[in-house]
Order: structure tokens, then C-alpha cells, then sequence
């Protein structure tokens, strides 16, 4: 090969890893960080500033309580949202993809035009419908293990997540059920299938691909979320670990970082582990013109 | 005898249908029930709750009882605000500087690179670039503490500046609005670079062979191919984006909190509104801050809806008849 078209080559490859460079350097200092001392820059060190000072200790919070309730309502969080999204979306979307019925053209321009519409601007009047329902007996905060669907409860916050995910959710399942043949369908319902069991067990074992990728999506979005338990949740150490690590954050002077770098990592290791083994499903939704969060 | 019970199971098989078609005419509604509420009670009503508040003078002061209405008192008052021009002109200046230089810049520069080189090398860096978009919002800030934290513990003094002999510094209160851009910049690329690198993928092979026959250089196929073809995602993300970056706040929220000059307008909204550092939460002029917001959200996403011929998208089921 010619100099040149070496050169060439090797250009864009070097472009790339020089804007990649802070992804790259970013991640890497937090899972070097989590297991040293101190780091100065991207290099461990001990407590003099010599290099070294490689521990275990930064992970000795996995033993506190605290951080053991966080997760426990960040996975009841996620759950609920992927569960309450999926199943919603579902039902609405095969509705909208199979039944002619009057004001679905109106129901579908809505699903579209929220997608669109930026919702966290409505988290103040949000605010206002949670603290309403608190006043409803038993459902507003008188529910085990979600604590009910008000102000300062769990599944409230789960309901509020739930409907700001719905608009992609529903587009998503009506693509999925558009594509299912008509056939099946109709021998089912022709046999006396009722409409809910032919959506039951036989349109909802076609789309499994569609499940899957929401599913994972809705709970990655779950696992992660801070703005909405932040806001509808009062104390930030009792609400979800993102609430937690952003009070570590802000409370730690820089020298312990470590130790909230652990949390960190902690909070991001299940996303990790879902992203390397289900990029294809969560592109599938990327490509579809998923909201940007900016 | 055979063929008695035959007809007997057609007859029923009719029956079926006719019970069907009658007891199952408004299985749409039952369908499209939960998903009804949950758009109502946080779609629809906060809207109203929204525009109704901001004409009261509602605050913790007020109560939700004592509160009086002031009409568009809290508009003027936002008009006469002496912040009013600040935070303005910080909104309009993060959403452009963020816009061209990440969600449109730098993500066209990524698809093209990677579309350009090996197809696996592409794909991980493309993988890498969608970090940010999926990592905890919170473990993403802290990230970008570290990375402008002062000596000697942050990346950026550790590995440029101090080995370029400059003065070390705490580069986030030193130089906040650029770390606003960076922060939400490094998340916003990937969305334009996920549609235009498949917009790429999709040009034809012919075309691009073509080009190459006619010896033109990767510049001119950027220019007279690449970017003629892209002129629709192009406008898709400008115009999206936009509206995402100025409603957007949470990681400015996290990462400075609105100090050193970087409360963008949404954020604004939400501090007067829902923090209470002053003891205080003024709903009313809160949600007249975020009503401004809203209304540009609402006709915006009609815009869309004409302009990308969303409403191609809502025609009739093809197969609907039983």
C-alpha cells in the first residue's frame, strides 16, 4: 500500500478515539477509583500520594442497611415500571394496530404528539395530581410494599414514570402488532376466541421480540431514573440509590470520591451487564426515535 | 349421523361468530382503558393544572386555600423580572452551543467516521457513544465532576493541564457553562448519530461506487452524496432536539445545582416551584415559568406532526373486518 493511502486509513480511526477519549477515560476512572484509595487523575494512590493504594474498602458500604433498602425500592421501582409499561402499552397497542373503532386516528395523533411533547415540564402540575391522590383512602398511601400511588409513596412515583414512557410504548407495541399476519388471528376468533384471550395467547407470543425490548429499555429507564423520584419522594436516603448517590455527591468533599465512585459503579453494573447482552433489542428502540433525554 | 353432529358444530361455529361480533364491539374500550387514565391523570391534567395555576398567586404562603387569582400578574412579572434576560439568554445560548457542536455536530462527524471504516470497529464505537444515554443519570454527573475536579485528583488537570505547564484549577466553577454543553452534549450526540449512521447505511451501493468511479475524493462524497441524502434526518434532529435541550435540566440539576450562572430557564422553573432553599414554593409564578415552556412544547409538537407527515402514520388498520 501507498503511504498515503495508510495514512488514510489510520485518520479516522484516530478522529474517533480522540472525541471518544472522555467516554473512554470517564468510566475507566470510575472502576479504577472504586478500587483504590485516592486516584490523581486516572492513577491509583495511597494516602501519602504514592502510587499504589489498591483496597477493597471503598465497597464496605454494601454493609450498610441503608443502601440495601435503596436498592430493594429501585428494583421494586424498575419492576413495576417495565411490568406496568409492557402490559399497558400492550393492550393499547394491539387496539390501536387491530381494531377499527371511533376516534383511533384522534388516540393515535395523541400517542404521537406527546412523544414529542417534552414532559418534564409538567413535573410541577404532576406534583398537584400526586398530593390529590394521597386523599384517596387505602390507594392514595395505604398500600404494602409500594406504599400506595400518592405524594412521597413509591408506586406513585412508578405511575408517573409509567405514563411518561407510555406514548413511546404504545407506538412501539402497535409497530410490533402491525406486523403480525391477520391469518392466526382471525382462525382464533372465528374458533369463539374472545378478543382479551386471542390477544392473550396468540398475539402477544408473536411479538416477543417488541416485549423483550421494551422490557429492558423500561427497566433500564427505571433503574436509573433520579428527576421523578427526586421530586415525589421526600427523604432523599430512604428513596431510590440515584437519590442516594446524588446526596452522597453533594455532601462528600473530593477526597473520599472513592467511596461514592463504589456506590457508582454499583448502581451502574446491572445496565452494563443488560447493554452488552441485549445491544441489538435496545438499538431496535434507539433506531425507532427514542426520546432525547437532551 | 355424521353428518348430523357436522352441521350441528357449522351452526355453532355461526352462532360464535354472531355472539362475537355482537358482545365484542366495544372490546377497543377496555383495551385502551389503563392507557386512557395514566394519559389523563399525567398528560392532560397537568397541562390544565399548569396554565390554572400560573394565573393564582399559590405558594406555601397562600396554602391551597387562601390563594386569590391574579390573572397574567405572574406573566408580568416575569417580563419585568430583573433575571428574566439572564436566564433567557443562558437558555438560548446552552441549546445552540449543545445543538451545533453535539446533537447535530459532533454526531454527524461520529456517523460518517464510522460508517467509513470497518463495520465491527464502527458498531464499538457507536456501542461506546450510547454509554452515556443508558448510564444512571447520577453516576453519569459524577463522571464529569471527576473529569473537572481540581488538583490533583481531576482527569482533566492530571492529563493536559498540568502536563502542559498551565495552572491547575477547579475547572467546573472555572468554566461552568462549557461543562453544561459537555455534560449534555456527550448524551445528545447519539441520538443523531444512531439516524444518521443508518441513513448512511441506506444509501445505495450504486451511488456511492459511482462516485468512487468517477474519482472523487471522501470530501466530495461527503458533500455531493453524504449530506444531500441526510437533509431530512438533519432537520428531524435539529428541530427535536431543540425542544429537548431547552425543557431539559436534570443534569445541570445535578452537577451544579443552577450555581455559577447555569439555571436555564426549565431549571429555573422547578427551583422556584418545587426547592425550597427560600422557605417558600411560588406555584404560581413556578408554573408560569413552566406554562412558557409548555406552550412552546404543545405547538412545536403539532409542527411535527404536520411537518414530518406524522399523520401518514395514523391511517386506518389495513385488515380490520371480521
Amino acid at each position: 500500500m501507498k503511504p498515503k493511502t495508510v495514512f488514510s486509513k489510520i485518520v479516522p480511526y484516530l478522529l474517533l478515539i480522540i472525541i471518544t477519549l472522555p467516554i473512554i477515560v470517564g468510566y475507566s476512572w470510575i472502576i479504577i477509583s472504586t478500587f483504590s484509595t485516592k486516584t490523581h487523575g486516572l492513577m491509583p494512590v495511597d494516602r501519602a500520594g504514592n502510587f499504589g493504594g489498591l483496597t477493597l474498602s471503598n465497597w464496605n458500604f454494601i454493609f450498610e442497611p441503608e443502601i440495601w433498602l435503596v436498592t430493594f425500592n429501585t428494583t421494586i421501582l424498575a419492576i413495576g415500571l417495565t411490568l406496568g409499561v409492557v402490559v399497558v402499552s400492550m393492550m393499547a397497542g394491539y387496539a390501536l394496530s387491530r381494531i377499527k373503532f371511533p376516534g383511533r386516528k384522534a388516540f393515535l395523533s395523541m400517542t404521537l404528539i406527546l412523544h414529542a411533547f417534552p414532559t418534564v415540564t409538567l413535573l410541577i402540575a404532576i406534583y398537584f395530581v400526586l398530593k390529590w391522590i394521597s386523599g384517596i383512602p387505602i390507594l392514595g398511601r395505604g398500600l404494602p410494599i409500594i406504599g400506595g400511588f400518592g405524594y412521597n409513596t413509591l408506586g406513585g412515583v412508578i405511575l408517573v414514570s409509567m405514563a411518561l414512557q407510555l406514548p413511546l410504548g404504545i407506538w412501539l407495541m402497535k409497530g410490533f402488532f402491525d406486523n403480525v399476519s391477520w391469518d392466526m388471528e382471525r382462525a382464533s376468533l372465528i374458533d369463539g376466541c374472545s378478543r382479551f384471550r386471542t390477544w392473550r395467547e396468540i398475539m402477544i407470543p408473536q411479538i416477543k421480540p417488541g416485549i423483550a425490548a421494551l422490557s429492558i429499555f423500561s427497566f433500564i429507564q427505571g433503574w436509573g431514573s433520579f428527576i421523578i423520584p427526586y421530586s415525589f419522594m421526600v427523604n432523599a436516603n430512604k428513596a431510590t440509590v440515584a437519590t442516594y448517590l446524588n446526596n452522597l455527591l453533594s455532601e462528600t468533599a473530593p477526597t473520599n470520591y472513592s467511596m461514592v465512585a463504589a456506590v457508582g459503579l454499583f448502581q451502574l453494573l446491572p445496565v452494563l451487564v443488560f447493554y452488552i447482552f441485549t445491544q441489538k433489542y435496545l438499538l431496535s428502540i434507539f433506531a425507532g426515535g427514542v426520546k432525547g433525554s437532551s | 349421523m355424521t353428518t348430523g353432529t357436522k352441521s350441528v358444530s357449522v351452526m355453532k361455529k355461526i352462532e360464535t361468530e354472531q355472539t362475537l361480533k355482537k358482545g365484542g364491539k366495544h372490546d377497543w374500550f377496555w383495551f385502551l382503558l389503563p392507557a386512557f387514565i395514566l394519559v389523563v391523570l399525567f398528560f392532560f391534567l397537568p397541562i390544565i393544572i399548569t396554565f390554572f395555576i400560573s394565573g393564582t398567586n399559590m405558594s406555601t404562603a397562600t396554602g391551597f386555600q387562601n390563594w386569590e387569582w391574579t390573572g397574567l400578574k405572574n406573566y408580568q412579572r416575569i417580563a419585568t423580572h430583573p433575571a428574566t434576560p439572564q436566564h433567557l439568554w443562558l437558555t438560548i445560548k446552552y441549546v445552540a452551543f449543545t445543538l451545533v457542536f453535539f446533537n447535530v455536530g459532533l454526531s454527524l462527524v461520529i456517523a460518517l467516521l464510522t460508517t467509513h471504516i470497518n463495520r465491527a470497529a464502527g458498531f464499538l464505537f457507536r456501542a461506546l457513544w450510547l454509554l452515556p444515554r443508558i448510564t444512571p443519570v447520577v453516576v453519569y454527573v459524577m463522571m464529569w465532576r471527576w473529569i473537572g475536579a481540581d488538583a490533583p485528583y481531576g482527569i482533566l488537570n492530571q492529563l493536559i493541564i498540568i502536563p502542559l505547564g498551565l495552572d491547575p484549577q477547579n475547572w467546573i466553577p472555572a468554566a461552568p457553562f462549557i461543562f453544561i454543553v459537555l455534560v449534555n452534549g456527550f448524551i445528545g450526540a447519539s441520538f443523531g448519530m444512531i439516524l444518521f449512521s443508518s441513513a448512511i447505511e441506506s444509501i445505495s451501493q450504486d451511488l456511492m461506487m459511482a462516485s468512487l468511479v468517477d474519482g472523487s475524493t471522501y470530501w466530495q462524497r461527503v458533500k455531493y452524496v453524504i449530506i444531500p441524502h441526510l437533509r431530512w434526518p438533519l432537520l428531524f434532529v435539529t428541530t427535536f432536539q431543540t425542544l429537548s435541550l431547552m425543557t431539559s435540566f436534570e443534569q445541570i440539576m445535578i452537577l451544579t445545582d443552577g450555581a455559577y450562572n447555569t439555571e436555564v430557564w426549565a431549571l429555573w422553573a422547578y427551583h422556584k416551584a418545587l426547592s425550597s432553599y427560600s422557605g417558600n414554593l411560588q406555584w404560581g409564578f413556578g408554573t408560569a415559568l413552566a406554562a412558557i415552556l409548555v406552550t412552546i412544547g404543545i405547538v412545536m409538537a403539532f409542527v411535527y406532526m404536520r411537518y414530518f407527515k406524522f399523520d401518514e402514520l395514523v391511517q386506518d388498520p389495513k385488515i380490520e373486518t371480521l
